[in-house]
């Protein structure tokens, strides 16, 4: 509007004030993309959890494992479209700091009940004939530097075989990515036929089932149908939505959303202070030339809203420019944590936050200047000057 | 002397007019407190929960596990395997009783209290040496657990952070229930996190046979340590790994500590470049403030070294003022606060409090002063050269 | 000058000074016809100042009625003050008060900025104005970059550009050497023959106050003319 070139002008009349206040800006909005990306990792993927997907897992904890009888006792309860069944094998690749995830599973159930996994054709076929073959994610590829035809030894560190080494060599028959960005794919799969043979103890058992509920069905009816199924036996289950279970696991690490609030507010408070006091600082100093705006007919609300614009103006300046610099710094955090932590995101709803911040801050740092030139009385202010 | 006579001076006068640019030293002292909060609280998670876990171990102390495992929950152990360590060159006796713990724990799920949602707490199995074969493990409330039965005793840390666990409740995993006969208490170290009972009790419910996961033992000295190592992995029958506890437990708080650091120091170095900025626009503002007292200061002779200096201290001093004031807030409002978080070797809670440490705040403090001197030194520079005509004709 | 452009009637201003009341105008009458140029003189405290900021909507009266151009500006808001002050009035005080952070012609732009005129056609008329002022080579200088006579001309501009009726000057030339302090009022006196503005001057310079066409005194918060031919 055309009001603009005052606002601006007005911005920059101390021109090392305004740009330390836009640097203190830009930092408070570098950190808040940051934190809140890493706050999203530890929300545990549930906004990429599949609705129609449950786990079921042993009802006194994970790792407890299920006996593999109970796969056709799910498939054919009602509302259940198909199950699949994982386990947790827990090795690491050359040193104990390298784990991730590595499971045992059915390959093309698997593949079926995650079809967010893209894996070309030809390698998941290689994958299902070979049973020593194995399949990573993208992330852990990339990390070790592993290609299609590389022979892997995974250390067990639970998992020792019935010939007594603990070295579980596979070979890598395919690469497989997820393209959603929330979600990543760091983990492992390799035969649970090859696993169940080769395992020196355990047999006939699996970590976990994860099915897939039939079009129409309610999927809290049909966690609850399992769990009555198994109820007051040896292995009693329970069954919820992979959302619900992600979102059970990440809390186990603490209120980290407390914590990242906690955090940005000490840091916001602390912006307000710095923006409130260049806000104060430079209505002040034109105290005169607010009057005579006022003589040549600038109503006091117009005033008003000038002020506060120059804000506005210097938070959204400051932070548009954090956030973008956040935003690189996030897909550069993703892929360096991608391993331990994944789905480091910066999500539309914190960006969207995070501008209503820069615009509620700057009403917050320049309302109490803003008022002053309001209520400027014209008369006094010349007189004084 | 007169040049350190002129210094003291000019600085003084400073301070003394510092009560009239109290809006924007009270940004610069506000900037620094939350640095060094922030800072204060995250290191001291970390150092909260380093010194539980290994505060837990002790060198006249050994742990052996199955090679290999990277904790006793992935690590397996037979019966005559423990034998053979409880029999080993090393391990201190009582009379002819060597003092050991074999020992087995499992993951049962118990609401956190702060959240309400089901959280691994980890269930161990014990022999009576393991009160022995640990420092400072005394009961505080009820009793022992009998032998044979479903009983239970508590850790204090875990009580305090898990629904339900008081003396005198009853639990319930899966189709088993257990009665909570007492509560003990361990120095504040990881074991106090965690659910004791009867091994063999424990081994009947969770169908483990006659099998553990490690066992503690202790030395006869801490020169031991290498005998029994040595004398264990010699013998063919068994495949262990055999350190001190202390190694141990560091090992296994390694990970989430490096984690929280990693996240912590960047988090601090950037909010600490954020309040640098702030203090630069504060002590900016605090020279350009000063404008007509600095000119008249150089005007009557004094040098332009007194101006630096002054200004130099001033925002030295009032960083250093949110430094001890970030730093007191911490400790009154952080420290000892419980907090529990999952720890990924173990697969379980660790219950801890945050520590802040003395060397924690001094470090705090260093911070802050870093901070001043930045802040202060091109504002410091500039008032120095400010042009003395021109600020007079000003005046 | 045969209409009245402003009439004030019975007007007085009271301030309150904490349990003091002050009577800084009592009971004044004045007529200005269209097309008047009077100065206005006293000593300070008399109420010139009040005066005009009476009369150009800046204050309100105690008691009486003020109309400028058909207005009653007693009975007027101040928002609505703001809209009629914007085009009825221009102001020139002793200070420039010109806005540091824009050039000239952006300073003359200023008002215009309150109407609904497009962008160029607001820089259309702030060049005439500055043509007007004779400061059309100066458009793109800043404040600071002119001497007082210049800022004190570009403060005329501004007060020209949306054409109002009525000009209201506080002791125009009170900062400028003599030379300069003429260049002003001959500018005052074209802006009066020539472009039909009616102009009050307060002010304390004897020797200014001969450029008026006519000249009051105010004192203790009365006004006694002493016509000047």
């Amino acid at each position: 509007m055309k009001y603009f070139r005052l606002i601006w002008k007005n911005a920059w009349r101390k021109k090392i004030r305004t740009s330390l206040t836009i640097l203190s800006v830009f930092v408070a909005f570098l950190l808040f993309a940051l934190l809140s990306a890493i706050g999203y990792a530890f929300r545990g993927g549930v906004d990429v959890a599949d609705a129609e997907r449950l786990i079921v897992i042993h009802k006194i904890s994970l790792i407890n494992p299920l006996p593999m009888s109970y796969m056709n006792r799910i498939a054919a309860t009602e509302g259940v479209d198909s199950v699949t069944h994982g386990s947790w094998f827990g090795g690491y690749y050359q040193d104990p700091r390298n784990h991730f995830g590595q499971f045992p599973v059915d390959p093309q159930a698997y593949f079926d009940m995650y079809p967010e996994f893209d894996i070309p054709e030809e390698q998941l076929e290689a994958f299902k004939r070979n049973r020593t073959g194995a399949v990573v994610g993208q992330e852990i590829a990339k990390k070790y530097g592993w290609k299609v035809g590389d022979r892997i030894p995974i250390q067990a560190t639970i998992w020792s075989r019935i010939d007594g080494s603990r070295t579980w060599e596979f070979d890598l028959e395919g690469i497989f990515s997820t393209d959603d960005p929330r979600g990543s794919s760091p983990i492992m799969l390799f035969q649970y036929d090859y696993f169940e043979e080769a395992r020196a103890f355990g047999k006939g058992t699996a970590g976990w089932y994860i099915l897939r509920v039939a079009n129409g069905a309610n999927p809290v009816d049909v966690a609850n149908a399992i769990d009555l199924q198994f109820a007051n036996s040896p292995n009693e289950t329970e069954t919820s939505t992979e959302a619900a279970f992600s979102q059970s696991f990440a809390k186990q690490f603490g209120n980290i959303a407390l914590i990242v609030t906690l955090v940005l507010g000490a840091v916001f408070f602390t912006l307000l202070l710095v923006s409130g006091n260049t806000m104060s600082q430079s209505v002040r100093e034109r105290i005169s030339e607010i009057a005579v705006l006022k003589t040549l007919g600038f109503g006091d609300r117009t005033v008003l809203g000038i002020v506060l614009s120059e804000s506005i103006l210097i938070m959204l300046i400051g932070g548009l420019l954090g956030l973008g610099l956040g935003w690189l710094g996030v897909q550069g955090l993703a892929k360096e944590m991608g391993t331990f932590l994944p789905g480091v995101f910066l999500s539309p709803v914190a960006i969207a936050t995070g501008i209503a911040m820069m615009i509620g801050t700057g009403l917050l740092a320049g309302i109490f200047p803003a008022l002053k030139a309001m209520r400027l009385s014209i008369i006094d202010a010349l007189a004084r000057a | 002397m007169r040049g350190l006579q002129q210094v003291f001076a000019v600085t003084l006068l400073n301070l003394r007019t510092l009560p009239q640019r109290v809006g924007s030293s009270v940004v610069a002292v506000i900037g620094v407190t939350a640095v060094v909060l922030v800072f204060a609280a995250v290191l001291s998670m970390a150092k909260g929960f380093e010194r539980t876990m290994i505060s837990a171990g002790s060198d006249d102390t050994a742990i052996i596990v199955r090679s290999g495992a990277t904790s006793e929950l992935t690590s397996g152990l037979s019966n005559d395997q423990v034998l053979i360590v409880a029999d080993a060159p090393g391990v201190l006796k009582d009379g002819d009783t060597s003092i050991v713990s074999a020992e087995l724990y499992v993951v049962v799920d118990v609401k956190k209290k702060s959240t309400n949602v089901d959280a691994n707490v980890p269930f161990r199995g014990v022999q009576p040496g393991a009160f022995d074969v640990r420092k400072d493990v005394t009961l505080v409330d009820g009793r022992m657990f009998e032998p044979g039965k479903n009983e239970i005793i508590v850790g204090r840390a875990a009580q305090q952070e898990f629904v339900g666990l008081d003396t005198g409740s009853v639990v319930r995993f899966g189709q088993t229930e257990w009665d909570i006969v007492g509560t003990f208490a361990a120095g504040g170290s990881v074991s106090e996190s965690e659910l004791w009972t009867d091994i063999r009790v424990l081994q009947g419910a969770y169908r483990r046979g006659n099998s553990f996961q490690s066992v503690r033992v202790k030395l006869q000295s801490e020169e031991s340590l290498a005998d029994l190592k040595t004398a264990l992995e010699d013998d063919p029958r068994i495949d262990p790994d055999v350190m001190s506890e202390k190694e141990y437990y560091s090992g296994q708080a390694e990970g989430l500590s490096r984690f929280i650091k990693i996240i912590g120091y960047p988090l601090t170095i950037l909010m600490g470049i954020g309040a640098v900025f702030g203090a630069l626009n504060s002590m900016y503002s605090s020279v350009s403030v000063r404008g007509k007292e600095i000119a008249t200061l150089r005007a009557l002779g004094f040098g332009p070294i007194s101006i630096l200096f002054s200004t130099m201290v001033e925002s030295t001093l009032l960083a250093l003022i949110g430094g001890l004031l970030g730093g007191a807030v911490a400790y009154l409002a952080f420290n000892g606060f419980q907090v529990s978080t999952l720890n990924g070797p173990s697969f379980s809670q660790v219950v801890f409090d945050f520590a802040v440490t003395p060397d924690l705040l001094i470090d705090g403090l260093q911070a802050a002063l870093i901070i001043g001197a930045l802040g202060g030194l091109f504002p410091a520079i500039r008032a120095a050269r400010l042009p003395v005509a021109q600020a007079l004709r000003e005046l | 000058m045969s209409d009245v452009l402003a009439r004030l009637e019975g007007v007085s201003r009271i301030y309150q000074k904490g349990k003091e009341k002050v009577e800084v105008l009592h009971a004044l009458d004045l007529e200005i016809p269209d097309g008047d140029f009077v100065a206005i003189m006293g000593p300070s405290g008399s109420g010139k100042t009040t005066l005009l900021n009476l009369l150009g909507g800046l204050d309100k009266p105690t008691a009486g009625t003020i109309t400028v151009g058909g207005s009653e500006l007693s009975s007027m808001s101040n928002s609505q003050l703001s809209r009629w002050r914007s085009t009825n009035i221009g102001f020139i005080f002793q200070f420039y008060n010109l806005l540091p952070v824009l050039t000239a012609h952006r300073n003359v732009e200023l008002p215009l900025l309150l109407t609904d005129f497009g962008g160029k056609e607001r820089a259309r008329r702030a060049s005439i104005a500055l043509d007007i002022v004779g400061l059309a080579d100066r458009a793109n200088h800043y404040p600071r970059e002119l001497s007082g006579g210049q800022e004190q001309r570009v403060a005329i501009a501004r007060a020209i550009v949306s054409d109002p009726p009525l000009l209201l000057c506080d002791e125009p030339t009170g900062d400028l050497d003599r030379d300069m302090s003429d260049e002003i009022l001959r500018l005052l006196q074209v802006l009066n023959r020539d472009h039909g503005k009616t102009i009050v001057m307060v002010t304390h310079d004897a020797q200014a106050a001969e450029f008026a066409k006519r000249t009051l005194h105010c004192d203790k918060g009365t006004l006694e003319a002493k016509e000047t031919a």
